[in-house]
């Protein structure tokens, strides 16, 4: 075993134990700053297989943005540290056999499959052609995505506003324009 | 065990996919659903990244984690509304006492 | 990097390690440099800051300490601070409560390691560099979340929900100010940017290009509200939230967060000087004696604007922070992103 891949599975490791408690945890908030734990593992992961633009736009956009988010809106709807009624053992049942069973098959295929001789190359820097990319192959999807983004920035500052008076649409707003900077970076 | 190849992330996403699943099947507060509607996002990242380096060798995968990403952030942007909303008009974030589309 | 890792193969013999051992030696030897040069610079900026805001107000600031204008003010509040008994309230969450500190400290020792001291000393040459930077001081964001929430206290969250809200919404114009000098490089490395602004004081980025002299003052007036400092330290306005996010905490812990305060003022100030004001260049061609000197030389230059502006203007109110941010600076900065765009279509990359 090489040091890479013992880092693989450092990497592994920190994207799957937390995830655990982002699903079972019975207070949201711990739910919310596992997700973060997890969402760090799946950026070092990218940066393993070379993905380095990747890696980074996960920290800026899922961290700065939709995390931020996700921490806020816990916070508003609720009181600080309150338990959340979500811990019924009775009910997590049958979702969790029906999950199992869609793991076992998920394994069996991943285990079971040959997936051909993988030949590695260096990683490359990966940004410039990325960008390359979004500007001539995917100029139709990049530029769908940033009418997407439009909308749903204008849908979320609607569905938020107060019903008259006052419209607080910051916040909502801000995971939007984080990711459509990141887009136009 | 062996060297780490495609398998182990397969492996890795599957058993992410199959975290958020249980995530989205088992939460009643809204915002636990949509902490696993991300962790199943993420797991489908890894895949399309784990494939592009190990078997196709282009950026194409790369490019469609970008738009998942983004995409991510539009859902999360309006799903959080969305939240938001339900609290003003029924007091909580139970996904299972919002049944009416009006107060 | 380079020269470090042949030093440390000189020190050991050159076959006696392997080079994944040099580079985790590197590695561990530039992070400990990065963590004491900025432990070094929130010492002499506390006192820097008391200095100026004696100045400001017409008083001396500290005078005894040390005899010369006080100067060891600073190492003994440290000291005090390193004293102070370690308290983590009773109904706070011990496992975030402690951990918040250290993650609003690696956000900004992450970030450190892209800064180009000179031509040939950067911890880490990524090719993602400005990018880099801005993403990885989003971990601190969710680090004050998490120390506002684990305190278990009404002021702290109050604070820590004000001060994410405005890092968040900061950071838009603060990236989008830095996006024209990224057009002119066509990179993101920081060294390349620094590289391109080579010539003199008229090759700086800030006076190429009109557009880009109003994103420098985008870029100065996002990177206030992102430090959190005065007129817009909205998270810790003792007069209503008692201290912010930081209400709770005392010691070492509070060491933590006074460190990265620091720690991330001099950042921006290096990163406006890296990408606005030609990094390690000199003003005038042909005299670069001093490369990293010349560069901390304007980041200590923009530190001290900061502090001037921090000690000059009243606090504003939140509802005008975000209506700064929103309605004024994102535009302005958007407008600038467009304008650059133009000059450079019309003028050619000059």
């Amino acid at each position: 075993m090489t040091a890479a891949d013992l880092i693989f599975y450092a990497l592994a490791a920190l994207t799957l134990v937390p995830a655990l408690w982002v699903v079972g945890s019975p207070n949201i908030v711990h739910a919310g700053f596992n997700l973060l734990l997890t969402l760090l593992g799946v950026a070092g992961l990218f940066a393993w297989l070379g993905a380095d633009f990747l890696a980074v736009a996960q920290l800026m956009v899922y961290i700065g943005g939709v995390l931020v988010l996700v921490l806020f809106t816990v916070m508003m709807t609720r009181v600080p540290q309150a338990r959340e009624a979500d811990s019924g053992a009775k009910r997590a049942i049958l979702p969790g056999l029906f999950a199992l069973g869609v793991l076992v098959v998920l394994l069996l295929v991943a285990t079971g499959t040959h997936w051909g001789a993988p030949a590695l190359t260096d990683a490359q820097p990966t940004t410039a052609e990325i960008g390359a990319n979004f500007m001539t192959s995917y100029i139709f999807p990049f530029e769908y995505v940033s009418l997407v983004l439009l909308a749903a920035l204008i849908g979320a500052a609607i569905l938020i506003r107060e019903p008259r008076g006052t419209e607080e649409d910051d916040e909502a707003g801000a995971a939007v324009e984080t990711a459509e900077e990141e887009v136009q970076s | 065990m062996m060297d780490v190849g495609l398998s182990h992330f397969v492996v890795v996403s599957a058993l992410l996919f199959c975290l958020g699943l249980f995530a989205v099947m088992k939460r009643r507060n809204a915002v636990g659903i949509l902490m696993g509607v991300e962790l199943i996002l993420n797991s489908a990242n890894l895949n399309f990244v784990a494939f592009s380096r190990y078997v196709q060798h282009t950026i194409d995968g790369q490019i469609m984690a970008t738009f998942v990403i983004v995409l991510a952030a539009a859902e999360a942007a309006v799903a959080l509304a969305i939240v938001l909303a339900m609290f003003r008009n029924f007091g909580n974030v139970n996904a299972a006492t919002a049944t009416s589309l009006k107060r | 990097m380079n020269i470090l890792t042949e030093m440390i193969r000189g020190w050991f013999g050159p076959d006696k390690m392997s080079d994944q051992m040099v580079l985790i030696l590197s590695a561990v030897t530039l992070a400990t440099l990065m963590f004491v040069v900025m432990a070094l610079c929130a010492l002499v900026f506390t006192w820097m800051e008391r200095k100026v805001a004696g100045f400001i107000q017409s008083r001396y600031g500290p005078m005894r300490t040390g005899r010369w204008h006080g100067w060891a003010q600073a190492v003994a509040d440290m000291l005090k601070i390193l004293g102070k008994e370690d308290i983590i309230p009773a109904e706070a969450n011990r496992f975030f409560f402690s951990f918040a500190p250290i993650l609003v400290l690696l956000g900004s020792l992450l970030a450190w390691a892209a800064i180009p001291w000179s031509p040939n000393f950067v911890s880490a040459d990524l090719d993602l560099g400005l990018f880099y930077i801005f993403a990885v001081s989003s971990l601190a964001i969710i680090g004050i979340l998490m120390a506002g929430w684990a305190s278990n206290n009404k002021w702290a969250l109050y604070g820590a929900a004000r001060g994410a809200a405005q890092m968040v919404s900061y950071e838009i114009p603060l990236a989008l100010a830095c996006i024209p000098v990224v057009m002119y490089t066509g990179s993101l490395n920081t060294s390349d940017i620094v590289i391109a602004q080579q010539g003199g004081v008229l090759n700086w980025f800030l006076f190429r290009n009109p557009f880009i002299f109003v994103a420098f003052f985008m870029y100065f007036i996002a990177s206030i509200a992102e430090t959190n400092r005065g007129p817009f330290d909205m998270p810790e306005t003792e007069s209503e939230l008692v201290a912010g996010y930081h209400t709770e905490y005392t010691g070492m812990r509070f060491a933590f967060f006074f460190l990265s305060e620091y720690a991330n003022l001099f950042l921006v100030s290096l990163i406006a000087s890296m990408v606005f004001l030609g990094g390690w260049w000199s003003p005038i061609p042909g005299t670069d004696f001093a490369p990293a000197l010349t560069f901390i030389i304007k980041g200590v230059l923009m530190v001290l604007l900061n502090m001037w502006v921090r000690w000059t203007l009243p606090r504003v109110r939140v509802d005008q922070l975000m209506y700064l941010c929103w309605k004024v600076m994102i535009p302005v900065s958007l407008t600038c992103v467009v304008g650059a765009g133009l000059w450079m279509m019309w003028r050619g990359q000059a």
